[in-house]
């Protein structure tokens, strides 16, 4: 038996500013489901098989928060699934469900609303190792992210202007999405102008927060086609976690997106990716990271050359978030994932890796036309 | 009997164990949104609204903007009446730690009139004003109650004190 393809036919979104104080999280996401069910004619109480969403109690300000995850999907009595991690994982977990046979439609979710939690910094520290490294009380978890800048940008033996780079394009990029309230034309000489912040990164390294929700609609070979002329083909999947203590794991290297990469461009047969794939859509809740993200997958060799030649810019040969990433759209949580996967969707002209990463978690999905 | 050989810990070996709190800090200033905003204001203003649902005629109470049988839109806003029916009720005698609570509160869940069927009905969850020893012994299910109204109102859940028994099935 051949093995089951599963495609994204559909989807929808909510928000993308820096604050949505008219709506509850239930009603953004409301939002956000209506637009994919209606792009593809789906009524979710009858045409969808299950639902997936994406969340964490702590940003939620809800305990046991996926009771609170059916309605505004449509999913009431209906089997729902809960992930809580990057909108990334939850749609590898519908592809897997997908693929069992079990299911044919299935619905994924994710949305943030950090401009509801006036604690930020006290929830980002509850991530951390309570009994060794919270009592060190460092002032920030951006301490953890700069040290990680750092490494990397030793062990790539980037500086400051290629990290200025970098971000001129994406924030440029950003100009021609409609969903990055935080696009900008920043030149390098301005970004080299911002005063230090933590370690190596300055303001325009560190994405702004935003509320959105997004809604994803997943379907087997069969049920794709029938919904849409165009599906986005999910052809590998991958995700591993590294350590969460920084003195066990590579800080210059993301070795949890190498090994999720290897999974997912085996599964996708790609064998040298670095010239196969047409696009990559990163994590970018820090500027590095997607730098880090393209040289931890393998796709290049020394990243100094394509990122000062331009390769990497959205008219080079391997673009890099060629609408923006988070910089420009701000960071919906655990949302982000699912942005990059619909401006992947948006722009699909071949095949390209979407990469999350949040926390140590990495997902990379391979998506093609 | 056989003697097993022990070493008592003393309050010396608690107080000397190595440990680490933590204290988490979780503040949030959430929205309510389009549907609670409006029934809160409600409220402030002594009444209880709903949103109807154009294809099951359900009145929704608390309200939605969606309908999550249907998945339809909701947009017409209907007013229901503060009286009710006691659908199920219970005495509290202790807090979350087991603590026994001084004075016991009752809590029910009120079916609003209007609309619904066996399970899905405009209510809400409540204190209900009444003795505990008429809900150990029943006679609470059914008794049509009606809601206290705070003298005070700030839009808000608590513009609600209670119901109470207006009579009894």
């Amino acid at each position: 038996m051949d093995p089951i393809r599963v495609g994204i036919v559909s989807y929808g979104f909510s928000g993308f500013s820096p604050s949505v104080p008219s709506k509850s999280f239930r009603e953004m996401v409301f939002e956000a489901a209506s637009k994919a069910y209606a792009k593809v004619g789906l009524n979710p109480r009858t045409d969808v098989d299950a639902f997936v969403s994406c969340k964490e109690d702590f940003w939620e300000g809800i305990s046991i928060t996926d009771e609170f995850a059916p309605d505004q999907l449509g999913g009431a009595l209906k089997p729902v699934f809960t992930v809580t991690g990057d909108g990334l994982l939850g749609i590898i977990n519908a592809y897997m469900m997908i693929k069992t046979g079990a299911f044919d439609v299935i619905a994924v979710e994710a949305h943030g609303k950090p401009s509801e939690v006036m604690s930020y910094g006290d929830i980002e520290r509850m991530a951390q190792d309570p009994i060794y490294l919270r009592p060190l009380a460092f002032p920030s978890y951006h301490t953890v992210k700069a040290l990680e800048a750092r490494a990397f940008m030793k062990y790539s033996n980037l500086t400051r202007e290629d990290l200025g780079i970098y971000v001129s394009q994406s924030k440029r990029n950003g100009l021609l999405s409609n969903r990055a309230p935080h696009a900008s034309s920043l030149t390098v000489d301005s970004y080299l102008s911002e005063r230090e912040l933590v370690g190596p990164l300055s303001h325009s390294d560190l994405a702004p927060r935003s509320d959105a929700a997004l809604v994803f609609v997943l379907a087997s070979e069969g049920r794709a086609r029938e919904l849409t002329d165009s599906p986005t083909w999910i052809t590998g999947v991958g995700w591993a976690t590294d350590y969460h203590t920084p003195s066990y794991r590579e800080l210059g290297r993301d070795i949890a997106t190498k090994n999720a990469s290897e999974m997912a461009f085996r599964q996708a047969g790609l064998g040298d990716p670095g010239k196969q794939l047409a696009f990559v859509e990163a994590d970018e809740r820090y500027s590095f990271m997607a730098l880090m993200e393209v040289s931890s997958m393998g796709l290049v060799k020394d990243l100094r050359q394509p990122l000062r030649s331009g390769d990497l810019s959205r008219d080079g040969s391997l673009p890099v978030n060629r609408r923006g990433g988070a910089l420009s759209e701000g960071l919906p949580l655990e949302a982000h994932g699912l942005a990059r996967l619909a401006s992947a969707c948006d722009l699909l002209d071949g095949t390209g890796a979407v990469v999350s990463n949040m926390g140590n978690t990495s997902a990379v999905l391979v998506v093609r036309p | 009997m056989t003697d097993f050989k022990v070493t008592p810990l003393s309050e010396d070996s608690f107080r000397n164990a190595i440990r680490e709190s933590t204290s988490p800090r979780a503040v949030y200033d959430m929205a309510p949104g389009e549907a609670y905003t409006k029934f809160f204001e409600g409220l402030r203003e002594g009444k209880i609204l709903g949103t109807k649902c154009p294809s099951c005629g359900l009145v929704h109470v608390p309200p939605k903007v969606y309908c999550q049988y249907c998945y339809l839109p909701l947009t017409q806003w209907v007013e229901v009446k503060d009286e009710g029916f006691v659908e199920t009720a219970v005495v509290v005698y202790i807090a979350a730690e087991r603590e026994r609570l001084e004075k016991p509160e009752v809590v029910g869940v009120i079916r609003l009139e209007g609309s619904g069927d066996r399970y899905r009905y405009p209510g809400l969850m409540h204190r209900i004003c009444t003795e505990p020893e008429e809900v150990k012994s029943s006679r609470i299910m059914g008794a049509k109650v009606k809601a206290r109204w705070a003298t005070e109102r700030k839009g808000s859940i608590n513009d609600i004190e209670c119901f109470e028994v207006v009579s009894w099935k």
